[in-house]
């Protein structure tokens, strides 16, 4: 096979540089694979490493420090029949460590090559994440502080099916590299190797020494078998095939006519639990069903399950400009926790506003028309309050009918959970306003 | 007539899937998490695909990968996002990589407030990148709007091969409003232009009538280079001076040489007007209550909402503006896009009235700023 190196841009490291041996590996694997350089994508970052895609005549992307395998990651699920490539160096492996562990917990048939020298050899030799305590370099005492990492082990921990460490200078090194590629996973090759223009001027690091420590380590090199499990990218397409596509929006046709003309602002008081954003889109289905114009915005805290919960609607027979209430036609005072946020909505309501108020909930002082309703004694669960709220307002013919109700009812839920809303709305009918 | 309710954020989702948008990054983040919702609803059953990024970071590479194979991609965040995307958002304007960026914009600065809305990141779109070469900002001004704007940035993205943000806001990403589904505002589907099969490639030399160069995705026969460092038209780093002025200057002059072309906005234009408001995004809805309001008083106020923001539609707001004493820039920050304006007009006075409180600038607030 022919090589895919590309002959007008040969190598430019350093000489002595473990990097040199690597491309003409890399090369090898290729070649000893039979394939096009059309057939891979060479994703590379920054650093020595991320020279590599100039070197090969394949596609190639070279993008942003540590972020390799984000990239590689976006052209393999698009182009599946892609063999892609990435390389990064220690410091890649530093500054993109998430995406490092995401890619291992992911599980996409890419191939990394890291590129392990120790320390950055383009900045001036400063220490890595892989630089070991003791070596003097460019950080003054600071490496000294830190633990170097060790990728192997933490790898196999994240869930990588298959990872070596391996040696720059071991003669099967395109071996290796080839079998990494053919590995249908995400496949780990960690090459160790020199950076004479940095590191080996202040520390001992040959390939004698590299093969002793690697030796002594006894790493187990090739699949992880505790990790063994489906490529993302075709576990991806299987569930992505099993799941319902989904259907257009669907609309309200209008076919009633609202109890009251002119706008109206509704704002819904309750608390979390109390179906308070649900009881709004009824509302605003309603609304829809009998021609009106919707707007809602809901209020809640980010932590669920305590604190308010508020729905406020603005239904009007025509555009909505200004989506904001300033005199609210109505209030649904459900819970304390809700009129505590809106206190200002009872100041501004006047007489010619609504309050439908829970018996058990105070308000503060107001000019509008109150009707108390005891929830309670009707043996509705709190729960239930919003919607029920809302049936007293039909029954009242404010703002909403009982059709329209019905017909937002049928629209939005189905089956049991229909039948339980109508009951709520039944049980809430019989309240004498 | 058939409506449904919908939040601006679901509209953005349906029109960038019309738009031929097939893959989606992104990080949950309020208030900008439904789109990605939406999405997964979307796009997985249709052959697409969606990533939940580890982060912010992840998510526009993953984007920036997927569009150089060849697929429309788009991304939504928040403010604290958008920093995250930065560096990103460099590298896919220098290299010319089409990518729809959503900023459903929250209360600054900082993590602020996640559930309260705010223009306040509209010049960070435009200059958080190294460089400060332009990219495309569109604003939608009200839910219905985010179709047409959504479709229209992923044919930009497409046309001129660049990042393009929908600056939307939370006041329109999470307020849900009665729509016409079906009658929403579509615009005929842009796709980037291919190189011609047959000729030598060349990744950044620009088309001959244009100055966007054509696009080849990888994977297929051609060999396809892409950098994120400094490159002459092949794609290969580059020390020469004349080169690096060539690029920079087309990838300046792309945008703001044909910004005309895609100058986005409504005018209100009422006959005898002294004074013309200019907005933007939500704030659009409370300016045209107090022009109508003013004009039923008296007192004759024109309005232009601008829905490309950048690059600074010079040619639309000068011509908007002609004869004017005064124009109100209204914005719910402390007054960005204020600056552009004050920078364009020279003949008339440019007042700022707006704020960055949590709240919707009021129509008595704007009445009160043309009044004064």
């Amino acid at each position: 096979m022919t090589s895919l190196l590309n002959r007008s841009r040969p190598p430019v490291f350093c000489p002595g540089c473990g990097h040199e041996i690597v491309v003409r590996a890399l090369d090898k694997a290729f070649q000893n694979m039979g394939l096009e350089g059309n057939e891979i994508c060479l994703v590379s970052d920054i650093g020595c490493s991320g020279l590599f895609d100039t070197f090969f005549n394949t596609h190639a992307f070279h993008g942003l420090h540590g972020r390799v395998l984000t990239y590689a990651t976006g052209i393999k699920l698009c182009r599946p029949e892609l063999h892609v490539v990435a390389t990064m160096g220690d410091g890649g492996l530093g500054i993109g460590g998430a995406h490092l562990l995401s890619a291992c917990r992911r599980n996409v048939n890419l191939t990394l090559l890291v590129l392990n020298n120790f320390n950055f050899g383009m900045t001036g030799g400063q220490c890595s994440a892989t630089t070991p305590s003791q070596a003097e370099v460019a950080s003054g005492f600071l490496n000294r502080l830190d633990r170097p990492l060790e990728l192997h082990p933490i790898a196999a921990a994240a869930g990588v099916p298959y990872i070596a460490t391996v040696s720059g200078y071991q003669k099967d090194l395109d071996k290796v590299v080839e079998e990494a590629i053919n590995f249908d996973g995400f496949a780990i090759v960690e090459i160790l190797g020199i950076c004479p223009g940095r590191y080996t001027k202040r520390n001992k690091l040959t390939p004698v020494t590299i093969e002793a420590d690697l030796n002594r380590k006894g790493l187990n090199n090739g699949p992880v078998a505790a990790n063994a499990r489906a490529e993302y990218g075709k576990a991806y397409r299987e569930l992505a095939d099993q799941q319902e596509r989904a259907k257009p929006p669907k609309a309200v046709k209008t076919v009633l006519t609202p109890p009251a003309t002119g706008r109206q602002d509704v704002i819904i008081l309750g608390s979390a639990g109390q179906r308070v954003i649900t009881a709004g889109e009824l509302l605003g289905i309603a609304a829809m069903s009998a021609g009106l114009h919707v707007t809602q915005k809901n209020d809640y805290d980010i932590t669920v399950l305590r604190g308010p919960s508020i729905a406020e609607l603005i239904l009007a027979p025509g555009e909505i400009d200004y989506p904001e209430i300033s005199r609210p036609s109505v209030i649904l005072a459900l819970a304390a926790e809700g009129v505590a946020r809106r206190q200002n909505a009872f100041a501004s309501a006047d007489e010619r506003t609504l309050v439908v108020q829970a018996s058990n909930v105070e308000i503060p002082e107001t000019k509008a028309k109150v009707q108390v309703v005891d929830f309670k004694a009707l043996e509705l669960k709190a729960q239930d309050w919003a919607v029920a709220a809302l049936a007293v307002l039909a029954k009242m013919k404010t703002v909403i009918d009982t059709t329209m109700l019905e017909t937002a009812l049928s629209h939005r839920f189905k089956g049991k959970v229909l039948e339980g809303v109508k009951a709520v709305v039944d049980t809430a009918m019989t309240h004498d306003a | 007539m058939s409506l449904t309710l919908l939040e601006g954020n679901e509209i953005i989702a349906w029109a960038a899937y019309e738009a031929g948008c097939r893959f989606f990054a992104g990080y949950p983040i309020t208030p900008a998490t439904t789109i990605y919702n939406t999405m997964l609803r979307l796009l997985p059953p249709e052959g697409g695909i969606v990533l939940q990024g580890e982060d912010e970071i992840a998510s526009l590479g993953y984007c920036l990968g997927a569009s150089m194979a060849g697929w429309k991609a788009m991304t939504a965040t928040s403010g604290p996002g958008i920093s995250l995307y930065s560096e990103n958002i460099s590298f896919a304007i220098g290299s010319e990589i089409p990518v729809v960026i959503v900023d459903v914009q929250r209360l600054g600065p900082s993590t602020g407030a996640a559930t309260k809305g705010a223009d306040g990141d509209v010049q960070f779109m435009r200059w958080g990148n190294s460089g400060g070469l332009p990219v495309i900002v569109l604003a939608p001004a009200d839910i219905a709007d985010c179709f047409p704007i959504t479709m229209h940035a992923f044919n930009l993205a497409e046309q001129y091969r660049c990042p393009v943000f929908i600056a939307s806001n939370k006041e329109i990403g999470l307020t849900s409003e009665s729509v016409n589904f079906a009658a929403l505002e579509r615009v005929p589907v842009v796709n980037r232009r291919l190189a011609p099969k047959g000729e030598p490639f060349v990744p950044f030399r620009p088309a001959p009538d244009s100055d966007v160069p054509n696009f080849l995705p990888f994977g297929e026969e051609t060999l396809v280079r892409q950098t994120s460092s400094t490159h002459g038209e092949n794609g290969y780093i580059t020390n020469d001076p004349a080169a690096i002025t060539a690029v920079n200057e087309r990838l300046q002059r792309k945008l703001t040489a044909n910004v005309d072309l895609f100058s986005f906005c409504r005018e209100e234009q009422v006959t005898g007007a002294q004074t013309l408001i200019v907005t933007y995004g939500v704030t659009s809805r409370a300016a045209r209550l107090a022009c109508r309001e003013l004009n039923l008083k008296g007192r004759k106020v024109s309005l232009l909402v601008l829905k490309t923001l950048f690059p600074v539609p010079e040619n639309t707001i000068r011509r908007a503006a002609a004869g004017m004493k005064k124009v109100v820039v209204v914005e719910m920050n402390q007054g960005q896009y204020a600056f552009e304006v004050d920078r364009i007009l020279k003949d008339c006075k440019v007042e700022f009235t707006g704020g960055m409180n949590g709240k919707l600038i009021s129509p008595s607030q704007i009445m009160e700023a043309v009044i004064d």
